[in-house]
């Protein structure tokens, strides 16, 4: 009886969040158009002044287009799992969060439910997003599609735990654009997203090296390495550990006995 | 017949950054009763329901919801509590139906009976016909209706309302005024009310009067005037309150 208390809460969780989704049309569009202009404008551009040498996943040379396609999908994630946080800050902004924290369930599940939820919507994204690349001539191998998949939930999870635990942090939704400035811009410009870590090694060794240990960089090498239907194991684990560490903190983050809702009295 | 406590509070103190909220707060509600906890504004009405909700942690004193310790046995207390927020808490991009299925989805409660308690709640507020319209298409009154009808869907012993009737023209204001009346003596719900509203109070309930985080005054309307020595309600909180607005 406890464990269908337990589903039925998070499918209702996941079902308010795909229904918000489905009525929100302008963010759909929104978050595809970013990394279709990544996509088409950026990376048509950059094409002939970054070349690229043979690296795993690829067999083959290239174009750049191809390159950043799985940083385009990481991005989506990016900032699917800002985006989140930003709907946590707003729903505890306007009140609709205290809905979710009064129920009579463990507030780590609650969370969980909302990342999954999170995790879900932006899976949505990605799959359209591929579907319009594969019309422009990006193709993966055909496994390569199906074997995204677990790789996009690890990742959509990490990133999603990440806006959790920041939106912990956040007391006001004006303060978002600090995270715009100090969180998304530098995990995304510091990562494997837009140029290889031997390239950037090439200009300089300090920023390579911050971009191998930025959890992005290794969800998108995941993400590289399954849409060729291959396994990155220090990614995996990596994102893995990235997750649990920010999952545990946002938990302690929303905990109304040791978190940071204590000091600023709500939640 | 010994009358079921749906509420009680002992001791209850909270603090912010030094500066005491609610000090040493006791009282209890029993099933039936419709308690209205009056106040000006900064009193601690809200820390105190915030409490009461679990969104703040209990550093001393105790809470218990039937029985049950709200910190010790929070998912316990939590399932027989209903909650209508002072500020409105629904999904304005969502149907009526879409924002209370939500709500019995994280209460467990299957498809079936979920539409049934939620065609029950909407029936009695005359809201069953708008289920399918979004939240942002209905008025102020109307919303406030649906966070009513949501609250009571788990059947809860105690239900709590911050400041409901806040924003609302006359008529819509008196309709909930006595429809939650009505629920305290029909359904043998718990009710407490914040309220600064003075003619929102019933000749039959139960006053709490809270000022500066210490409860001044309690008992039913009657005990409050006579301990006070007053003979209207609005004298006697003025004169508890030592002139602050009410």
């Amino acid at each position: 009886m406890i464990m269908l208390h337990y589903w039925r809460a998070m499918w209702g969780i996941i079902n308010r969040e795909l229904w918000r989704f489905i009525t929100q049309r302008e963010r759909f569009i929104s978050a595809l158009i970013r990394p279709l202009v990544w996509l088409f404008v950026f990376a048509a551009g950059f094409r002939a002044s970054l070349g690229l040498a043979i690296t795993p996943p690829y067999e083959t040379y290239i174009l750049y287009e191809v390159y950043i396609t799985p940083g385009l999908i990481g991005m989506i994630q990016l900032f699917n799992g800002m985006q989140s946080s930003l709907s946590m800050v707003y729903d505890r902004e306007m009140g609709s969060m205290r809905i979710l924290m009064v129920c009579p369930l463990p507030r780590w599940f609650l969370l969980l439910s909302k990342l999954l939820a999170g995790t879900g919507v932006s899976l949505l994204q990605v799959y359209v997003f591929l579907a319009i690349a594969w019309f422009y001539d990006i193709h993966a191998p055909w496994q390569g599609y199906l074997g995204i998949l677990p790789a996009l939930i690890l990742s959509g999870l990490m990133l999603g735990a990440l806006g959790l635990l920041l939106s912990s942090f956040i007391k006001q939704l004006e303060n978002f654009a600090g995270v715009m400035n100090f969180v998304i811009f530098p995990m995304f410009f510091m990562s494997t997203a837009l140029y290889p870590l031997w390239k950037m090694k090439e200009s300089s060794p300090l920023l390579s090296l911050l971009a191998h240990y930025n959890p992005f960089s290794q969800a998108v090498e995941l993400i590289r390495f399954a849409l060729y239907g291959q396994f990155n194991q220090s990614a995996f684990i990596y994102t893995l550990a990235a997750f649990l560490i920010f999952m545990a903190a946002a938990i302690i983050g929303y905990n109304p006995s040791k978190g940071m809702m204590v000091k600023k009295g709500g939640a | 017949m010994k009358t079921a406590i749906a509420l009680s509070i002992d001791n209850l103190s909270f603090s912010y950054s030094g500066k005491k909220a609610l000090d040493q707060v006791s009282f209890e509600i029993k099933a039936g009763e419709c308690t209205l906890l009056l106040g000006p504004n900064g009193a601690g009405k809200s820390t105190l329901f915030s409490l009461i909700t679990r969104l703040y942690d209990t550093h001393e004193g105790r809470i218990e919801l039937c029985g049950f310790d709200i910190k010790q046995q929070t998912q316990a207390a939590l399932a027989r509590l209903g909650v209508v927020f002072q500020q409105t808490t629904l999904d304005m991009d969502l149907t009526v139906l879409q924002n209370l299925r939500y709500h019995t989805a994280l209460h467990g409660m299957g498809r079936k009976q979920s539409l049934q308690r939620i065609e029950q709640e909407l029936d009695r507020l005359n809201m069953f016909d708008r289920r399918f319209e979004k939240i942002r298409q209905l008025n102020g009154g109307h919303r406030r209706r649906v966070e009513i009808a949501r609250a009571l869907l788990h059947k809860p012993a105690l239900l709590l309302l911050d400041e409901p009737t806040v924003g609302l023209d006359v008529p819509s204001r008196l309709a909930i005024v006595d429809y939650v009346h009505q629920l305290a003596s029909d359904e043998n719900l718990a009710i407490l009310w914040a309220s600064h509203l003075i003619d929102e109070i019933y000749p039959e309930d139960h006053l709490l009067v809270l000022h500066k985080g210490q409860i001044r005054a309690k008992g039913t309307v009657n005990e409050v005037l006579n301990t006070t020595n007053t003979p209207t309600i609005k004298e006697a909180f003025y004169n508890l309150t030592q002139g602050a607005q009410a």
